[in-house]
């Protein structure tokens, strides 16, 4: 219980996917413009984070782990395309499901929907777990070995990242109507704050839980 | 259309100024962020990046009549997925240091948007020879980036470059000297920074780039 409890919050704080590994940037600078449509999009990709990573990790303990499926058979190679396969496949999957059970959800993300099957975080996700299975639970506090630590992983994830980008959002916001020079305004400034936000978020790496 | 002719040099030359992925398009940040603390995982990140988009824009380019509509995005994936994994190796076998620091930066090329992007845009609708420059000169826009930001970071930060010690060993504190290795540079925090400097010089240099 203990480390799943501190898988949660160190995925939340220390492993942030924003300020620690910059994963998902590229829609993180797209849609952080306004509170609400980053809310939608975080609360989006946690659900599938949700789903993906346990997914995977079925994948990769039973069937493409050495000796798994076969006696002296190294699937790992296959690693890449598969995920891939599965993070699509899912997220039509949770389209069709947004579409038929929250249409103006569905109208609101629009287009990001469907990107975010090539979202870096959720690839990202997947690879750091399977680099995590290999630790062992004794000495690191990083260590997934079982189901429900994947669980607390993607789910702590997911919150990170909704509130990397809901901050963004909020602070963009504020700034519409400040004086930024001219060759830094959108993109430019947009990169510092992020940066400064890092440093801030560098503060939580001596937690202990 | 030629094979060297202008059409072609600018659809080359375009993304390493004007239409730069990073500074201008604004895709591949990920990756340019992460592996950018010494220039070696630098070089190799931008390399394997140009190599991968300049051969699936030419196998797309080459299938692009033949795909299903409705598939589109799979069969890219697909490709893409398939051109990493063999890179991946190749970097496992041979620079097996590097592809360690690089750890999962590697599989994350095939959700790196600067492919996403240059397939849809470019390599559905035009010919194997174009799309091959396209991605090449992408690619290597995107490792100019790299490239600059690694250099900077690894000589502030650790005061070597490529294992050559830049900055003499008697500057420093420890022997008797005056200088201390700027430690935020190895921080994830300055890569963001760094990046928006070079996006702020390039835009001060470049005033016609439209927001």
């Amino acid at each position: 219980m203990e480390h799943f409890i501190s898988l949660f919050v160190r995925s939340i704080f220390v492993d942030n996917m924003i300020f620690a590994f910059f994963l998902g940037m590229c829609s993180y600078l797209a849609v952080s413009k306004t509170v609400k449509t980053s809310f939608g999009l975080g609360i989006a990709v946690t659900f599938v984070l949700l789903t993906t990573v346990p997914v995977d990790y079925l994948l990769q303990t039973k069937v493409l782990a050495d000796g798994a499926l076969v006696e002296g058979v190294d699937l790992t190679f296959l690693a890449f395309i598969l995920f891939i396969a599965v993070i699509a496949g899912i997220v039509q999957l949770v389209e069709m499901v947004v579409e038929r059970f929250s249409p103006s959800l569905y109208a609101a993300l629009g287009i990001f929907l469907p990107l975010i099957a090539v979202n870096c975080a959720i690839m990202g996700a997947s690879l750091f777990m399977q680099q995590r299975i290999m630790l062992d639970p004794a000495t690191s506090t990083q260590a997934i070995s079982g189901i429900s630590d994947c669980f607390a992983y993607a789910l702590g994830s997911g919150i990170g990242w909704t509130l990397a980008i809901v901050c963004l959002a909020a602070i963009r916001e504020k700034m519409a109507y400040s004086d930024v020079p001219k060759p830094l305004q959108g993109l430019g400034i947009t990169f510092i704050i992020v940066g400064l936000m890092a440093m801030a978020f560098m503060c939580f790496s001596g937690l202990k839980i | 259309m030629s094979l060297f002719s202008k059409e072609n040099g600018e659809v080359f030359m375009g993304p390493l100024n004007l239409n730069n992925p990073i500074a201008v398009q604004v895709l591949g940040i990920c990756s340019a962020l992460a592996v950018t603390s010494q220039l070696k995982p630098a070089i190799v990140m931008g390399l394997s990046v140009t190599v991968i988009t300049a051969f699936s824009n030419v196998i797309i380019s080459l299938i692009r009549k033949t795909i299903p509509n409705r598939i589109r995005i799979i069969v890219q994936l697909v490709v893409v997925a398939a051109l990493v994994t063999v890179v991946s190796n190749i970097l496992k076998a041979y620079v097996y240091d590097v592809s360690v620091q690089l750890s999962v930066y590697v599989g994350l090329i095939i959700t790196n948007c600067i492919l996403m992007g240059r397939l849809e845009a470019f390599a559905m609708q035009n010919g194997p020879w174009e799309s091959f420059l396209d991605g090449i000169g992408n690619g290597l826009g995107y490792a100019i980036v790299l490239v600059a930001v690694g250099f900077v970071r690894e000589i502030l930060g650790f005061g070597t470059l490529l294992d050559f010690q830049i900055i003499p060993d008697s500057a420093f504190v420890e022997n008797g000297g005056l200088y201390m290795n700027n430690g935020m540079m190895t921080m994830p925090a300055m890569a963001l920074i760094l990046v928006a400097c070079f996006i702020w010089v390039h835009r001060s240099i470049n005033k016609n780039i439209e927001q």
